[in-house]
């Protein structure tokens, strides 16, 4: 009788794996390929040495005034004397504290929420998004407590930027789900004002609905009702943004196989129940990219309330570099305002990478 | 087995009918996919339904859960009519439990949320007591080792076995399946039957829908043959096989026989 004897395992050829079989595969596999990456490394050699040399080598940093910038490349003293306006806009410097304290206390709320071991995250939520707000905004604006009142008109710089996004997102994920709930349902009035509402919103630009709320919303509001600059803003990002975040979360809510809905029904779950313990779990899920992508947009969005009079970090940059004192600075200006919406949006990127693969739990069904 | 038999023949018609099906029409649309359905199922008795593709066999078990609505006739499942009145329909899918040929299971969740879930959220039970009662019937089932893996992880055969044991921790009187072994590799289908035998033995109420003539022999106290929305032909599993009276269940018999 024959006996099988399995074939033993071989290491690969040694032109497959270390440095040189990665730049032999990724990068001089074809002549072409060779060609195109010669060609990257040479226009690599001609931007950021100048690059480097300008931002860091032949930088200056520190000083209060433009004189202080002699050394022919990047002139960092302006962003680090406007530093302050960058990021409280007019807020009076005496009360920076209450914004400082605000922030540090959503970071200190939010640490236990990315802790495996904690097991209250749905209370801490819970607080996060409807104890914590009320408290942050008698923080910013005052007026009780004993805390001086500071018009919502001071209000600028990245904080505006970061309450404006924060509660745009906060807003939009229920408002879109709800819409996109509604969009999906059976009784036909509920379907049509959701179809409506997400196609309106969807077709006008974004600059055009903050004008609306800006401009025409108080000519139908009584005489003399004071309605807040930056509340009307916020409604009208939150509405344009929940129309967005429906249609991503219509896109999951389709990719649910019609089997999940039936298992939940015939185990006698009812709509609600079944929408918020299977199919929201699923679908959410399976947009988190979709989600994330719309909170980025929304990030960045949130710079257009300039033309509304309200001044965000990119706004307050842009009132700095046309100041006389400082002219010819812009480009330090917008680096820097590049560099800080970068790092958010690429935080929320990664952030959403991360919770997808926490979230994957094998091949679905 | 031989105690429910003894239990089920003293019973008179009446006595002891868990669902009563009577003159049951359905339409899609303009397709009339079940034509004048009448079916009287007693307690404890199992039921296997067969019929070719199309025949209406799902729609017919999908109707008593009302996962499927019936526009003619009615439905009696344990003294309670199925109508719009949601309060009747969650009456009736608290005894009804049902087996997909898909098996359906949530795939977010693990095996044993999976089976706590709706005795948590439905029948309001505490978890702690809910999770005792889900590893037994894990255990009846056979994979309470792979409680608190998902889904995903396990085998075709795990997963019917666990969508089994899901359903009956709601503690149901009557099962559904439909075609519960259909989608699984022929290595997996005997553990799926061995676990329904065994179920049947503990006096299920049980409606299957399957081509496992083996199990029907074995297992079922009346064949019900389907075809084109109608049922065509009922009958013990002995006569049904030996002896079938129309022409179409004899065709039927013979094509799913040979193969
Ligand atoms: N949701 C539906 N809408 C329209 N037609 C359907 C639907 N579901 C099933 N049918 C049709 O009804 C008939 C019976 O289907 P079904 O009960 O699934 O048959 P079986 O389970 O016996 O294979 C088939 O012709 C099928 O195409
Ligand atoms: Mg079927």
């Amino acid at each position: 009788m024959k006996e099988h004897v399995p074939h033993p395992d071989l290491p690969p050829p040694i032109t497959n794996v270390g440095v040189i079989g990665w730049l032999r595969t990724k990068l001089f596999s074809t002549w072409l390929n060779a060609g195109f990456t010669l060609l990257a490394a040479y226009l690599i050699y001609l931007t950021i040495p100048p690059l480097i040399d300008w931002a860091f080598i032949k930088a200056d940093w520190f000083g209060d005034s433009r004189e202080a910038c002699t050394s022919g490349g990047a002139c960092w003293v302006f962003v680090n004397v406007r530093f302050d306006q960058f990021m409280y806009g007019l807020y009076p410097a005496e009360e920076y504290w209450r914004i400082n304290l605000a922030f540090g206390l959503l970071v200190l709320l939010a640490i236990p929420l990315f802790i495996e071991r904690f097991h209250h995250k749905g209370i801490l939520a819970a607080v996060i998004l409807f104890i914590y707000p009320i408290v942050a905004y008698y923080l910013f604006a005052g007026g009780s407590f004993g805390l001086e009142a500071i018009d919502t008109s001071r209000w600028g710089g990245l904080t505006l930027t970061l309450v404006l996004s924060g509660v745009g997102i906060v807003a939009s994920l229920p408002i879109g789900i709800v819409l996109a709930l509604g969009r999906r349902s059976k009784m036909p009035i509920v379907k049509s004002v959701c179809v409506v509402f997400i196609e309106f919103w969807r077709g006008v630009p974004l600059i055009t609905v903050l004008f609306m709320v800006s401009v025409m919303l108080p000519l139908f509001l009584p005489e003399g009702s004071h309605f807040d600059k930056l509340l009307r803003a916020m409604i009208g990002i939150v509405l344009f943004q929940s129309a967005y975040m429906a249609e991503v979360v219509r896109g999951g809510l389709a990719a649910i196989p019609k089997g999940q809905y039936e298992a939940a029904e015939a185990l006698g779950l009812n709509y609600w129940k079944s929408i918020g313990l299977i199919i929201l779990p699923q679908a959410l899920k399976l947009v988190i990219p979709g989600i994330v992508n719309t909170f980025i947009a929304l990030f960045k969005d949130t710079t257009l309330v300039l033309i509304i009079g309200l001044f965000d970090l990119l706004g307050m940059v842009q009132t700095a570099i046309t100041d006389s004192n400082w002219l010819g600075f812009s480009i330090e200006g917008y680096i820097f305002a590049a560099l800080i919406f970068w790092i958010f949006c690429f935080g929320m990127s990664r952030y959403s990478q991360s919770l997808e693969r926490k979230l994957h739990t094998g091949h679905a069904r | 087995m031989s105690e429910t038999d003894n239990a089920t023949k003293g019973m008179s018609i009446s006595e002891g009918v868990v669902i009563e099906i009577n003159g049951m029409h359905k339409w899609y649309g303009e397709f009339h996919v079940l034509k004048d359905i009448s079916l009287k199922v007693r307690k404890g008795e199992r039921i296997v339904i067969c019929g070719p593709s199309g025949s209406g066999k799902s729609t017919m078990i999908r109707c008593i859960n009302r996962l499927e609505e019936h526009q003619r006739g009615q439905i009696i499942v344990d003294g309670t009519e199925l109508t719009d009145d949601i309060k009747h329909i969650d009456q009736v899918r608290k005894e009804v439990g049902m087996v997909f040929q898909h098996f359906n299971l949530f795939p977010h969740l693990t095996v044993l949320e999976n089976c706590c879930l709706a005795p948590i959220w439905v029948r309001k039970m505490p978890r702690k007591e809910a999770e005792e009662a889900a590893m037994k019937y894990l255990e009846k089932v056979k994979i309470p080792e792979q409680a608190k893996k998902y889904p995903g992880q396990l085998s075709g055969g795990q997963q019917q076995r666990v969508a089994i044991a899901r359903s009956l921790c709601m503690n149901p009187s009557i099962m559904l399946f439909d075609e519960p072994t259909s989608a699984l590799d022929p290595e997996m289908i005997k553990e799926v039957l061995d676990t329904m035998v065994q179920l049947a033995e503990t006096g299920m109420t049980m409606l299957c829908v399957t081509h496992e003539m083996g199990f029907a022999k074995t297992v079922a106290n009346r064949v019900i043959f389907m075809d084109g929305g109608e049922i065509i032909e009922e009958n013990e599993p002995v006569a049904f096989f030996n002896n079938p009276q129309h022409d179409r269940t004899k065709l039927f018999l013979s094509q799913i026989l040979t193969h």
